[in-house]
């Protein structure tokens, strides 16, 4: 299993822009909101917990579809499939890989792009903590939206369709962690919940990912 | 001692209909098969249900858990990884062995360090079947293995696979070209081809079948 | 006999061909008795006319969830069990319900506008069928992406689990994230409860004859993907033999 994350992880660094690519757009979001809103800082304030997730949400979707279709592409995924490895972990394995180029560059440029958004000093750490905990039951829940639709032509906008309602809960409870933490009220309690959908997520979707795979390599 | 691979009225389905039935052989350390018949009657459909890829409709594949190494029309080789990159990541994922000898026994230790990108395609045929020698498994299952090599390229292929044959191993292959290799028995999958009319009377292979 | 022998395409056929006027007439029956005494109910001495709008919007609310259910349902006895009919039958629902789900947005939306001056609130419940109806479209647009009918019943049957347990999470998250605004302040209605009998009673026969106009609806378009499927396997064996 580390060989695989290794070579993943190789492979995103030598294609190019892996790791950028995600951080690009999210600036890009992040600059262009304030022209959307105007410049007033009380109301981007108000704003940025939101943005800054959705943010995150929509960054993360963006190099989803390649979890597994290039190594559905090029066969690599029905040599992993008969491989020693169970699915499971091959699941887990791309979720991290995927976690780890787009996910956690994205939190620790995050407190950057909360400045730009004028996003209070006290929501800060709650800001890196909430994305810390949130983002890789983002990565998760999209091996499993890439596993439903991989080998399918049109498989990139469903599968935006498929992932998004997805993350629903875990939008409104990192959101709210830094919602309520910038206004110095409880933040633990929807981090709390944060980390049980994580940790819930992080145990159960990868059978579902790959039962959906197994379909989809027969 | 048992065969390293038995099928018995092994039943596949593509696409919801049956494609063979009814087929049955097995093989033993250093036998090799090799699967013949006309484009379309499910010989890669079959290699795939050996390898665990699909579900047999019906019969039973006998293999010991872990023994089978297969190679597809595609090699799973990464353009951006150098050649020793991609087949040693292969015999981590297996735990096989050392990528010394598979390199060298298909004449690849002289581009061990180039991007696979740049290799040609037989090249990278030949980088997708040395792959089979550091896996460690004693079964090959291999669809169509020779597309793209050239005469020089065949040789060194059969001569693996007698290498592996010799070894313990066992070989179950798709192909149409003459491997020069004797010692294979042949298997004609055409009589084995599923009557399409007879579909009432069995379990139906997919949701074509339960609706015919 | 075995209840599962309806799972049989051509038992199921026999057997639909049978129920299905009747429970069209059933439905076309209680449904045109259940609104039309909705609506001749006396106004309500708060809400006016605009009360009326629930005998339609109750029940389609209602069946909204309940068709998302029995996709549940349906997509688990073909995981389990491999019934082709099962997973048709999930197939067909899933637009009846996603209908049900934008009627009960619809109809919120009007009766909300007179009520609460909005045609729109982010209310919890309001939202959740919003949620809802994303996740129809989604297992909807699954089940038409995928070619091969087989993995397309396992797809959107996986899908179907998945997304049911993100719907609940979803209703919970949403609940907490609107109470974080709006200190509880709830525009649910209880249906049923502090009801008085001149409304419960025609409510109840509109909940009934949706439930019909489902059950025939699911019928019709469950037989007709049958007939689709029937339709391509026999083409493949022509072409074949």
């Amino acid at each position: 299993m580390t060989a695989l994350l290794l070579r993943d992880l190789r492979l995103a660094v030598r294609a190019g822009g892996g790791f950028g690519l995600g951080l690009a757009f999210f600036l890009i979001l992040c600059t262009l909101v304030p022209f959307g809103v105007g410049p007033q800082g009380g109301t981007l304030a108000l704003i940025a917990p939101g943005i800054l997730w959705v943010g995150a949400l929509l960054a993360c979707l963006l190099s989803l579809d390649r979890i597994f279709a290039l190594d559905w592409e090029d066969g690599s995924l029905d040599l992993l499939a008969t491989a020693p490895l169970p699915m499971e972990g091959t699941v887990l394995v791309k979720a991290a890989a995927h976690w780890i180029t787009t996910g956690l560059p994205l939190v620790a440029a995050a407190p950057v792009f909360g400045l730009l958004l004028h996003l209070p000093a006290g929501a800060q750490g709650w800001l890196v903590l909430s994305l810390l905990i949130g983002t890789p039951a983002l990565s998760m829940l999209g091996a499993f939206g890439a596993a439903l639709t991989v080998g399918l032509r049109r498989g990139g906008l469903l599968l935006s369709l498929l992932v998004l309602p997805l993350y629903v809960p875990t939008l409104i409870f990192g959101a709210e962690t830094v919602r309520r933490g910038g206004a110095g009220m409880d933040a633990i309690t929807p981090l709390a919940f944060l980390t049980a959908i994580t940790l819930a997520v992080l145990g159960a979707i990868p059978f579902a990912a790959a039962a959906a795979l197994r379909v989809n390599l027969r | 001692m048992a065969p390293l691979l038995s099928v018995s009225d092994l039943a596949v389905a593509r696409g919801g209909r049956r494609a063979v039935e009814g087929v049955t052989f097995s093989l033993d350390a250093g036998q090799a098969l090799i699967l013949r018949g006309a484009n379309g009657i499910g010989k890669t459909t079959l290699l795939r249900t050996v390898a665990g890829l699909q579900a047999a409709v019906d019969g039973i594949v006998d293999a010991a858990p872990d023994a089978i190494a297969y190679a597809a029309h595609a090699d799973g080789i990464k353009g951006a990884l150098t050649v020793r990159e991609n087949l040693g990541f292969w015999a981590q994922v297996f735990d096989g062995p050392a990528i010394g000898a598979a390199l060298a026994a298909m004449n690849l230790s002289d581009l061990a360090d180039r991007p696979a990108a740049m290799l040609s395609a037989g090249q990278k045929r030949r980088l997708g079947l040395a792959r089979l020698l550091v896996t460690g498994r004693p079964v090959w299952v291999l669809d169509e293995p020779t597309v793209s090599l050239d005469t020089a390229s065949v040789a060194l292929f059969v001569q693996a696979v007698r290498g592996h044959l010799s070894g313990g191993g066992a070989a179950l292959m798709a192909t149409h070209i003459d491997l020069n290799l004797p010692e294979a028995t042949v298997l004609d999958l055409t009589p084995y081809r599923a009557d399409p009319r007879r579909v009432q009377d069995r379990v139906p292979a997919g949701f074509d079948e339960a609706f015919a | 006999m075995s209840f599962w022998e309806y799972a049989n395409p051509v038992k199921f056929m026999r057997l639909s061909d049978v129920a299905l006027p009747w429970v069209v007439g059933a439905a076309a029956l209680t449904l045109s008795v259940g609104v039309i005494w909705g609506l001749t109910t006396p106004e309500d001495y708060k809400q006016g006319s605009t009360v009326k709008i629930m005998f339609l919007h109750v029940p389609a609310a209602m069946m909204a969830i309940n068709i998302w259910v029995m996709m549940l349902v349906a997509s688990l006895i073909w995981i389990i069990r491999r019934h082709h009919v099962s997973a048709l039958a999930a197939k067909a629902a899933a637009p009846v319900g996603a209908v049900m789900t934008l009627i009960a947005l619809a109809t919120g939306a009007i009766w909300g506008q007179p009520m609460w001056g909005t045609w729109w609130e982010w209310d919890p419940r309001l939202t959740s069928f919003l949620i809802l109806f994303l996740f129809y479209l989604g297992y909807i647009a699954l089940w038409s992406a995928v070619e091969n009918p087989d993995n397309a019943a396992d797809l959107t049957g996986v899908l179907c689990l998945v997304g049911s347990v993100f719907a609940l999470l979803s209703r919970y998250a949403v609940n907490f994230w609107n109470q974080g605004l709006h200190q509880g302040a709830s525009l649910s209605l209880k249906a049923g409860e502090r009801m008085s009998p001149v409304y419960k009673y025609p409510l109840y026969l509109c909940m009934l004859g949706f439930f019909l106009l489902f059950l025939a609806l699911l019928l019709v378009r469950t037989r007709t993907e049958i007939r689709r499927r029937r339709t391509a396997a026999l083409i493949a064996r022509e072409v074949r033999s």
